[in-house]
């Protein structure tokens, strides 16, 4: 276990490094002065801008502004929004709660759901039920994510009404009592988890079918079957624990998918989150934003796989006595 | 463009040769022609294929199919719903949305189709490469991999998108090809290795074979149907991603039409205008569908654990 | 003879191909008699699997078992039980223990786990009960430290210690009837002569029948009393195991017995039955074993024989039964040539 921790820590520091590079050679190797359109942004001032560019050493040959920038971001620093007129890590620091608030509720539902559909399929594998499911998981899978989203708002939000459209006043609530301010969250959060957790459910069912019916075939099966257990202790039991193993890694899977999609589905639904705040730095091309937010991306994803392997090393007991 | 209209019709003729190709019995047939009868005998994936050769015909067809070019603008009333003249209605700027529809496939389809095919080929190219290569070398390239794939395509693309400005469609298919291999590298280096340890790969060494000609003659034919399969795959997701970039503003740019940025016109005002976003939706879902769908079946049929089941 | 425990009569099990329906199991009759040891014979691909997974129901469709196939266990008729009294049956009166105890137990449970589940799915006993029976049927398995061996995975033990479970497993209910689908092939030999003694011993113990499947003729000679060999779906030859290993009948058990190598005997090299079994969707008319077969003459393609008896308790379905005559090896027969006569003491078997 321990041994697998080490590797896992490796792993995310080379991510690390490769981001950090990443994003400096973006900002840096960007076709003419990567500062220049700040200054179409009437907020900013050529001071600033001039100042940004002694900070970046941009008159000092690449390798040391390379080292300067390594050395920022290890201190923490990831420099300043020009649209928010703030550092990028109070940003990311505000807006990141409320996007894992959304990745753990849509993660948690969108699993839920899938494995349930999952083991349906198997279990009725080959009749109507699964072919229509089946198609249901395809249909999905295969939906673009912001045209979901529209679908959603406009369905729920405008023509059935259900739902508030705006999340914004959610953090907002003022004095209110706490059970108040949940179930409020919880309106509000409704449709974006939902959108979320259907497209990524589509992806897990769509495994989990395959993994139950590979366990189905294997003889531990037939010897639960010949010791008398019934075909319901036989699929929730024997076969479900099994084919829950491999769903496990899909974790790693889900969630990039779904980090992506928060890109989109906060910023049709108003949430004002991660995602958010990355087509915002979009609109309004503020670099170091992005860059930021692209190293916050592959270190949450590779936390995200670190924590999909441990969880694997845990469920699975020939793991737990290999690590 | 002609170029593009030949490559599409040639396409849309080879598909439509794999749905009428009269599958005579034959006594020993070979795994492709076996393959090609499974993948026949799938109902959905069929539907799949044809519906892919009408997508593929219309949108080629598109100069002679519609009477108004997608960038003619005030052809009619702005934001009009859709009427006769014009099935799909008019965006902001008074063109035609059924026009821009049929040439954003005429852009959105050669863009996913040519990504695929880069990042099939670099994919195949390093998976073989680290295959073959030493253990040491095999390791780092695999954990090079690894480290890329942390981070999401899709942020990465946004990141190199936003920050290095528009691009033109040529540059768009290079992005994109070349952020897309990664996978496919895996596959194949997972079966070169795999193919490393049979014994006629041994023998064919210990005859003195050259690796590059036992790459071509042995291996590449055995990792070719997962390549097959994840690219039929990989253009569905393309796809997506490209109408994603497009909805962001950072695909294809105005006023070319793609299917993706043709919502974002629509988008400021999406439910009023809700033409907009339905009808190049519709075109997205179908093909990635159609994509899905097919690579779903190309997979039952190409997968030799399966022959004889069923 | 007693009431016969199991009685089986014309058991036909199919799956459908895309060749067409294959008949894995063919029309297959037997008795067994309570603590009685029967060993069923036969290469892979003959239907021993097929006709003791039919006993137990646990044919998975599309494969069936015909109508008109009888399976009567303890005077019940098992192929008209509803499924809910047929789970009664297994694991509890009929158990079975497979070839790959590695494969057989489920991975990600503890073994002392998939003891006690049999006693939890038959009985009401508590975890807790469940548990310490388990535990006290590894014991009587012969697993040392019963008590800790049972809070490990499958993978923790040995092949033996796994086998031993899978014994533990099926013995938890005292179960009339044990099928065993080769139990040792799987196990290097100093376990395998551990793992037929602790059967035999237990055999004794408890007083039930065993169904022993293998391909492996030494082991019917150290375990069981009777012996049913098996050839393409169907009974080929039955008898008394003495009377089959020294005067078998049927050429194919002629052939099984030659490719036995035995102790004392300095031979050029064993023999082996030219061919392979023909596939179960296309078995050969007349004789099913003709085209293997050093004497086969033209009666063999026309007429499918019957079960011919040879003697007391000794049944074989071959023409030579009529036409002992014919028996004489023929000058320039097929095959390797070799096929022995099969005489010998089966005491003297090595396996």
């Amino acid at each position: 276990m321990r041994r697998l921790l080490a590797r896992r820590l490796w792993h995310l520091g080379v991510v690390v490094a490769l981001a950090t590079t990443l994003s400096f050679f973006l900002i840096r190797l960007a076709p003419g002065d990567p500062f220049l359109a700040l200054l179409e942004n009437p907020r900013v001032t050529p001071q600033q801008v001039e100042r940004l560019r002694a900070e970046y050493g941009l008159d000092r040959p690449l390798p040391e502004q390379y080292a300067r920038y390594v050395t920022r971001i290890a201190r923490g620093d990831l420099g300043d929004s020009f649209t928010y007129w703030k550092p990028v890590r109070t940003l990311i620091a505000e807006r990141l709660p409320r996007t894992m608030l959304l990745m753990g509720l849509a993660l948690t539902v969108s699993f839920l759901l899938g494995i349930a559909i999952g083991v349906i399929q198997a279990w009725r594998a080959g009749t109507a039920t699964d072919r229509v499911l089946g198609a249901v998981a395809m249909f999905f899978y295969s939906l673009p994510d912001f045209w979901l989203a529209l679908v959603v708002l406009y369905v729920f939000g405008y023509k059935l009404d259900l739902f508030p459209t705006s999340m914004i006043p959610a953090f907002h609530l003022g004095p209110v009592p706490w059970w108040q301010q949940l179930a409020e969250t919880a309106v509000r959060l409704a449709m974006p988890v939902m959108t979320l957790a259907l497209l990524t459910a589509a992806l897990i069912a769509r495994y989990q079918r395959a993994a139950m019916l590979d366990v189905s075939g294997r003889d531990f099966v037939r010897t639960a079957r010949a010791k008398g257990a019934s075909e319901r202790r036989v699929l929730l039991r024997h076969i479900l624990r099994n084919a829950l193993l491999p769903i496990v890694t899909l974790l790693g899977l889900a969630f990039p998918a779904l980090l992506a999609g928060s890109v989109f589905i906060e910023r049709i639904f108003s949430y004002q989150g991660v995602g958010y705040l990355t087509v915002e730095a979009i609109r309004s091309s503020d670099p170091e934003l992005v860059a930021s937010l692209v190293l916050l991306m592959a270190v949450l994803v590779s936390i995200g796989n670190l924590l999909a392997d441990l969880l694997y090393a845990v469920v699975d007991p020939r793991m737990r006595a290999r690590a | 463009m002609a170029v593009w209209l030949s490559a599409g019709l040639l396409i849309a003729a080879a598909c439509v040769a794999v749905a009428r190709w009269n599958a005579a019995p034959v006594p020993h047939p070979g795994p492709w022609r076996i393959a090609l009868a499974r993948f026949r005998a799938h109902g959905p994936a069929m539907a799949s294929v044809y519906l892919l050769i009408a997508l593929l015909v219309l949108t080629t067809l598109a100069p002679w199919l519609v009477s108004y070019g997608p960038t003619d603008t005030l052809i009619a009333p702005s934001e009009q719903p859709p009427t006769l003249a014009h099935p799909f209605g008019t965006d902001f700027a008074g063109r035609d949305v059924l026009s821009r529809v049929l040439y954003g496939g005429l852009v959105s389809l050669p863009v996913a189709l040519l990504s695929v095919l880069l990042s099939a080929t670099i994919g195949t190219a390093y998976g073989a490469t680290s295959g073959l290569a030493s253990e040491r070398v095999d390791g780092v390239m695999m954990r090079l991999i690894d480290a890329i794939l942390a981070i999401p395509r899709l942020f990465l693309l946004i990141a190199v998108l936003a920050i290095w400005g528009s691009p033109s469609v040529p540059t768009l298919i290079l992005l994109l090809g070349t952020t897309g291999w990664f996978g496919v590298s895996r596959l194949v280096r997972a079966e070169v290795r795999a193919l490393r340890g049979e014994e006629w790969m041994v023998a064919a060494d210990a005859l003195g074979a050259s690796r590059r000609r036992m790459l071509w003659r042995h291996a590449l034919p055995n990792v070719l149907s997962p390549v097959i399969v994840a690219a039929t795959l990989g253009v569905g997701h393309i796809v997506l991603l490209e109408a994603a970039l497009g909805y962001l503003g950072l695909g294809v740019q105005p006023p070319t039409p793609s299917w993706g940025n043709i919502i974002q016109d629509g988008a400021q005002s999406v439910f009023a205008v809700w033409w907009m976003f339905v009808f190049p939706g519709l075109a997205i879902v179908l093909t990635a569908i159609s994509f899905n769908v097919a690579g779903d079946a190309l997979r039952d049929a190409l997968d030799p654990r399966q022959v004889g089941r069923r | 003879m007693s009431e016969p425990l199991l009685s089986v009569r014309d058991l036909r099990t199919t799956f459908p191909t895309p060749a067409g329906p294959a008949r894995a199991v063919d029309g297959v009759s037997f008795d067994i008699a309570p603590r009685e040891t029967v060993g069923l014979v036969g290469e892979s691909g003959c239907g021993k699997s097929v006709t003791s997974l039919s006993i137990l129901r646990l044919i998975q469709p599309p494969g069936r078992i015909e109508t008109g196939s009888r399976i009567a266990f303890e005077g019940q008729e098992l192929l008209s039980l509803d499924e809910r009294r047929m789970r009664a049956i297994r694991g509890a009166r009929i158990a079975m223990i497979f070839q790959e105890p590695m494969a057989a137990l489920n991975p990600v449970f503890t073994v002392g786990d998939q003891i006690a589940e049999v006693a939890r799915v038959h009985t009401d006993a508590s975890r807790r009960e469940a548990w310490s029976r388990a535990v006290e049927m590894m014991r009587l398995t012969g697993i040392s430290d019963p008590g800790e061996r049972a809070r490990q995975y499958p993978h923790e033990l040995s092949g033996g210690m796994r086998q031993r479970v899978m014994i533990a497993m099926a013995l938890m209910m005292n179960p009339p009837l044990l099928i065993a689908d080769e139990p040792t092939t799987a196990l290097d030999v100093t376990i395998q002569a551990q793992i037929l003694e602790l059967l035999r011993e237990l055999q004794q113990r408890v007083g039930m029948s065993i169904l022993l499947i293998t391909h492996d003729l030494g082991v019917i000679a150290e375990t069981a009393s009777r012996v049913l060999v098996m050839y393409a779906g169907e009974i080929v030859e039955e008898a008394a195991v003495r009377r089959l290993f020294d005067a078998p009948h049927h050429p194919y058990t002629e052939g099984l017995l030659a490719a036995v190598p035995r102790l004392g005997e300095a031979r050029e090299r064993l023999a082996v039955i030219p061919g392979t079994v023909p596939p179960a969707t296309d078995w050969p008319t007349g004789c099913r074993f003709r085209d293997r077969c050093p004497y086969a003459w033209d009666r063999c393609a026309a007429e499918h024989p019957p079960l011919y008896r040879i003697g007391e308790g000794q049944w074989s379905r071959c023409h030579l039964a009529e036409e002992p005559e014919r028996r004489e090896p023929q000058s320039g027969s097929r095959g390797a040539g070799v096929l022995g006569s099969g005489s010998g003491d089966p005491a003297t078997l090595s396996n």
